[in-house]
């Protein structure tokens, strides 16, 4: 067996924010993690190149498992192509949550690339349908057998609903691949956690990098004063959203805020999904935050006092309001409408709470842009505030730190990020723990090298044999020790010889020599022997000597005789006889008497 | 290995394994039967109960007339109910490293052992157990809580007494174990130490063992558990179901290859099919309703009233009784259908599917938003108000000796009109009925028991194949009131090991093999310290006999060996035959070799080198082990 294995890993979502999707080989075994698309692209980059894993040959034959983290899309977007127009047929693993709302958001998104902005060569409903059925979904901390020697165990990792990391083992060999994770609780969701599972590789998202997190309370005040600000001075606001994840989060800073501020300016949210989206929290509630769960019986926090059904004819309505409506990027819908009736307002704002793909309204107006052509050659001058704020749950490098701390790994490689904070994350996490930490371009390989261990079963009886001779087994400390290993189906035992010869019906065969040693003794043969057990005895006191009334002698197992010789009277023949098993111990007694026996006080 | 058996109920099993050096408690049941000895707590001031006669010992003493009255022609303990704890003196309770729970039903003794054995370890359990947990245990603290009783009997229990009192009194077990129910701050003190578990995840305690739990099909996280060591497997199969109720199905594969399986928590009702009961249920309660008479179901707040809302769901509109009002009484009433809600993950495939919807998993939800079932923390307060009659009300506890379900069976125990249908089978009816004797009110017997029947753990134990059975003496031989049903025992091969409370069982277990982990190169050899201690020269070169040299197998062809000799060097070989073999001599060194099947011997002056050559061409024909 050699004594290095590799897995090599060729890594997509190397440095660029954009989609994730990573290849790992671990043991033999074949994962991708994640199918992300790239939000910014409309053309073939949009979807990972699935050529790279290869070549010649089914993906389902070469593909052990698919784990998806978590329902963004440039985490699970490019799954239905993946699955159902490249081709897949084998598990795909995510947890309840995420199979829940994985499909209404990747039907979300076709909508808008296929219905709206007629896109050919993109996946179907009927597609997203069946590549849901492929799903397994899996609990937190369960271990998931995939087969017999492949298996993975998701671990609570923040983030948005649903949000998993995932550990992936072979044998003794494993992976941790993060996902997107926040180790602080927010407004709605616990911290990531995971145990001290020591991985041979850590693979963490970076987006946050150098970060350290002045960032989410003081964003979270600042995003409330403006709303505030705007509305005190009775002006409108707009907040395009996607239904599910930040919606709710923002939702819930809204909602307590007018609680404590006791504010009566209305908060409305573009009805249909949301109702839904905010269903899918009341029943994966033991996936929020403590304090969420705890009350929740009392008072289920995504059932809003503050917050409103919109209504179309309420936009037009007189006096300062809060809306959010759908979707995010200002491209469509409710929320473009909205935008319309009132950007020529200086008095108004919209706050854009996440990323906008190039081409949408929502992209035009982040970048400056403030007079927009509209369809009908109107142009729409923007009068209204324009503010972004990111409010994604990433971990900082201090939880990211954090988290390498936790789990304690052998080497991290960090993805998901820019190339320069990596690079500043991957010094100091070589620095603090002195493990290796990669951070591969798109499309690299990283191979790392494990030292296996092998596990075995030692039958009790060789290892109480072993335990008998007074030295105990020190931890982690290796030790020699003698016996047979026998591979049967795959399971590996050591047993005591004797055990083996038994279990393989052979017999033993005894190899054992008797040498003659030539003494100059006049005395008769029983004083000799006596002699010789007075001197073994004197000599070898750890040993176990005696004489035997038949007059031979032992030492151990070796037997000693003292003969006459048949010519010269005056010297006799010791003859010393053992087993190959004691042949160190045979040949030293030999060499001792060879010697002589000291002379015998007269 | 040894299991301590500290319950003697089958269905409220507390063992203790000890298991390399680990110390693992499953499950800790609370039998609360012994309550059925105690006068029930009415909830509202009830002439009856509080003028009973007190009862005194035929020679006329009358020192026990405090504790003991007389109701019903029968004896009753008058005080705070208490319950029967599991035996606490077996083992030392503060040497228990874990404990594992397998379902809400089978944790309520939990704070006695948790808060006063001096335990510092861990509970196991999943989120839906202890949730659920913890709403049972507030129920029954607080339908005790609510009606204060300063007395608590004990004169009674002494045995020179005991013996003196009328059946069932005479007869009850263990009363100096019987213990007054716990607070609050011990419920959540003692769940505080609990940590969760999902299905399937494997939990290493000490390094030594591993517990998994697995998916039991009785209750929402009910769980059966593997303990397990890399070479040793124990299955613990507690309340488990083959039914599809609303929890995730049973998992059957895990327990597979087990050396032994510990076998608790079978159907009570072994004679009755739960899809009958759930049937007589409904038309017993539509028969009672339609001729304007109310329905009282003693129940838990959680379980089977879930199952039993749905089917109500189902059948209230075609039995034409969607007039009729339902209510759930209960402290944690809204609390249980809230939680029933949450726990998707937990659930049936059918009932998860709805989560993704989304849509809520129970159709009581429905129920709720239409007015027709409501749920009130007690009578008192709005229940007053809404109450209208005929109605249906689901309400604890199902021993009839507190909570609310005292009230309304002294409210409706006179009209014939009404029915109690009694579906839980914890209690025997007959006895928890004892105290309103006697009775004009209906009552219907349903005990809806889902756990396994005697055929489906029969088939089971075909399935997963456990080298040894150990349950409680209870499986191994019929019920006693039908000693004649051979098929309600437990029949497998070799005879289930049984238990019974306060015993101690050596397992049979043969550990023999052990997980260490080898190195793909030996490990340099650890050079001798170099002590300054004196020591004879000649000891110190002495040998360590304790290395271990290889066995040999194999035997040696003759012709070959003279050859591989002559090869060597060796000239003027003569070859005797023996007996068993042949002697090879080498004149010229005086050295005689003999060969036969198992043993070659060589034997020769003391020439090291001489013999070392012999050796070495010996060993080309042998192998080693």
């Amino acid at each position: 067996m050699s004594p290095h294995r590799v897995f090599p890993l060729p890594v997509w979502a190397g440095q660029d924010v954009g989609r994730s999707c990573i290849l790992v080989s671990i043991a033999g075994k074949n994962v991708m993690l994640d199918c992300g698309m790239h939000m910014g692209y409309n053309d073939d980059r949009r979807f990972p190149d699935f050529s790279y894993i290869t070549q010649s040959g089914r993906l389902t034959d070469f593909l052990d498992c698919v784990i998806i983290s978590h329902f963004h899309l440039d985490h699970c977007g490019a799954l239905p192509y993946f699955s159902e127009m490249v081709g897949y047929d084998g598990p795909i693993y995510m947890t309840h949550p995420t199979q829940a709302i994985c499909p209404i958001l990747l039907e979300d998104y076709r909508k808008i690339a296929v219905d709206k902005k007629g896109e050919a060569n993109f996946f179907t409903s009927q597609m997203i349908k069946d590549c849901m059925k492929k799903v397994v979904a899996v609990h937190l901390h369960q271990t998931v057998q995939v087969d017999d020697e492949l298996e993975i165990k998701a671990y609570y990792a923040g983030h948005v609903l649903g949000a998993a990391m995932f550990q992936i083992k072979v044998g003794s060999e494993s992976v941790v691949y993060t996902g997107d994770y926040n180790m602080t609780p927010d407004r709605h969701l616990g911290a990531a956690w995971i145990d001290k599972c020591r991985p041979n590789l850590l693979i963490t998202e970076s987006t946050y990098a150098t970060t350290i997190r002045d960032s989410k309370r003081c964003r979270e005040r600042d995003f409330l004063k403006k709303v505030h600000e705007t509305v005190e001075r009775g002006g409108k606001v707009l907040i395009p959203v996607f239904a599910l994840g930040r919606a709710q989060e923002l939702c819930i800073l809204l909602e307590t805020f007018w609680e404590r501020m006791n504010l009566k300016v209305p908060i409305y949210f573009s009805t249909g999904l949301t109702e839904k989206a905010n269903h899918y929290y009341k029943l994966f509630i033991t996936w929020t935050n403590q304090k969420i769960r705890k009350t929740f019986v009392q008072r289920n926090m995504f059932e809003f006092k503050h917050i409103k059904a919109f209504d179309r004819a309420f936009a037009d309505n007189p006096g300062p309001m809060v809306v959010f409506a759908t979707p995010g990027m200002l491209h469509a819908g409710q929320s473009l409408q909205i935008f319309r009736k009132w950007a020529g307002n200086e008095k108004n704002m919209v706050i854009m709470p996440g990323y906008c793909v190039q081409g949408t309204v929502g992209h035009k107006i982040l970048s400056g842009q403030r007079k927009l052509e509209m369809e009908g050659r109107q142009v729409l001058e923007v009068k209204m505030q324009v503010e972004y704020m990111s409010f994604s749950a990433h971990a900082d490098a201090k939880g990211i730190m954090q988290l390498v701390g936790q789990a304690e790994p052998e080497s991290v490689l960090l993805v998901h990020g820019e190339a320069k904070k990596m690079e500043f994350l991957r010094q100091k996490i070589e620095q603090e723990f002195r493990v290796s930490c990669y951070m591969p371009a798109n499309g690299e390989t990283v191979t790392l090298p494990t030292s296996p261990s092998i596990p075995v079963g030692i039958s009790l009886g060789l290892l109480k044999r072993e335990m008998a001779q007074g030295l105990l087994p020190e931890a982690k400390k290796p030790r020699l020790l003698h016996g047979t290993l026998i591979m049967k189906d795959s399971s590996f035992r050591l047993v005591s010889s004797e055990q083996a010869l038994k279990e393989l019906g052979l017999t033993e065969h005894q190899l054992r020599f008797t040498c003659r040693v030539h003494l100059q003794d006049t005395r008769k043969e029983q004083e000799t022997a006596l002699r010789v057990y007075s001197h073994l005895k004197n000599t070898l006191k750890d040993h176990c000597v005696q004489h035997l009334p038949d007059g031979s002698v032992t030492v151990e197992s070796i037997l000693i005789q003292a003969a006459a010789h048949s010519e010269d009277p005056g010297t006799k023949v010791l003859l010393v006889s053992w087993t190959y098993q004691d042949e160190e111990l045979g040949s030293f007694l030999t060499a001792l008497l060879k010697n002589g026996l000291p002379q015998a006080p007269s | 290995m040894k299991l301590y058996c500290l319950s003697g109920h089958p269905t409220l099993p507390c063992n203790v394994l000890k298991f390399k050096s680990t110390t693992i408690m499953l499950d800790c049941g609370l039998d609360m039967t012994s309550t059925l000895n105690f006068l029930p707590l009415p909830l509202v001031q009830s002439p009856r109960l509080s003028n009973l006669p007190g009862w005194s010992l035929k020679d006329g003493s009358v020192f026990l007339d405090k504790e003991l009255k007389e109701c019903s022609g029968h004896v009753f303990v008058d005080s705070v109910p208490e319950f029967c704890l599991p035996e606490t003196e077996l083992i030392d309770l503060s040497t228990v490293d874990v404990i594992l729970i397998s379902n809400y039903h089978c944790m309520m003794a939990l704070p006695y052992i948790t808060e006063h054995t001096g335990f510092t370890g861990t509970v196991y359990a999943t989120e839906p157990t202890v949730q659920i947990g913890r709403l049972l245990m507030e129920e029954l603290v607080n339908f005790i809580e609510r009606v204060p009783k300063a007395q608590s009997a004990s004169l009674w229990k002494n045995k020179d007494v005991q013996r003196l009192l009328p059946s069932p009194l005479k007869d009850a077990v263990e009363v100096t174990t019987w213990r007054r129910c716990y607070t609050m701050q011990e419920v959540n003190s003692a769940l505080s130490k609990i940590q969760l578990v999902g299905y399937s995840q494997k939990i290493e305690l000490f390094g030594a063992v591993q517990v998994t739990p697995l998916s039991s099909g009785y209750a929402l996280g009910s769980s059966n558990w593997i303990i397990q060591s890399h070479y040793e497997k124990v299955s613990y199969v507690s309340g488990s179901s083959l039914l599809t109720t609303h929890p995730q199905p049973m998992d059957q594969a895990s327990l597979k290859n087990s050396d032994v399986l510990l076998l608790t928590g079978l159907t009570q009702i072994p004679t009755a099919n739960p899809d009958g009961m759930v049937g007589e249920f409904c038309s017993n309660l539509a028969l009672t309703v339609r001729n304007g008479g109310n329905v009282l179901v003693p129940c838990y707040p959680s379980g089977v009233i879930y199952d039993l809302l749905e089917c109500l769901y189902q059948y209230i509109d075609s039995a034409g009784l969607s007039s009729i009002p339902f209510y759930f009484i209960s402290p944690v009433a809204n609390s249980s259908l809230e939680f029933s809600q949450i726990f998707a993950e937990w659930l049936c495939h059918n009932k998860q599917s709805k989560v993704y919807l989304p849509e809520p998993p129970f159709p009581h939800a429905e129920l709720i938003q239409t007015n027709k079932l409501k749920h009130y923390p007690s009578i008192h307060g709005d229940f007053s108000n809404d109450f209208r009659q005929p109605c249906v009300v689901f309400t604890g506890h199902p021993s009839l000796r507190c909570g609310d379900v005292v009230h309304f069976m002294e409210l409706w125990g006179k009209s014939s009109l009404n029915t109690v249908i009694f579906t839980e089978p914890d209690f025997s009816y007959l006895e928890a009925l004892a105290p309103y004797q006697p009775l004009a009110m209906k009552c219907v017997y349903c005990p809806i028991d889902t756990r396994l029947n005697f055929i489906q753990v029969s088939k089971l134990l075909k399935e997963v194949q456990p080298l040894h059975v150990v349950c409680p003496e209870q499986y191994t031989q019929p019920p006693p009131a039908q000693s004649h049903r051979m098929d309600l025992m437990i029949d497998c091969q070799p005879p289930a090991m049984s238990y019974r409370r306060a015993e101690v069982l050596a397992l049979p277990f043969k550990r023999r093999y052990e997980k260490i982990e080898i190195m793909p190169e030996p490990p340099p050899r650890p050079t001798q310290p170099t002590s300054s201690k004196k020591r004879k020269r000649v000891s110190e070169d002495v040998p360590d006999c304790k290395v271990l040299k290889p066995l040999l197998s194999g035997s040696i062809p003759v012709e070959q060996f003279v050859q591989t000799l002559e090869k060597h060097g060796f000239s003027d070989i003569k070859v005797e035959d023996t007996a068993k073999g042949h002697i090879v001599l080498l004149q010229e060194a005086e050295t005689l070799i003999q060969l036969e099947e198992d043993s070659t011997h060589i034997i020769c002056d003391n020439d090291e080198t001489l013999r070392v050559r012999l050796r070495d061409l010996v060993l080309k024909f042998l192998q080693k082990f």
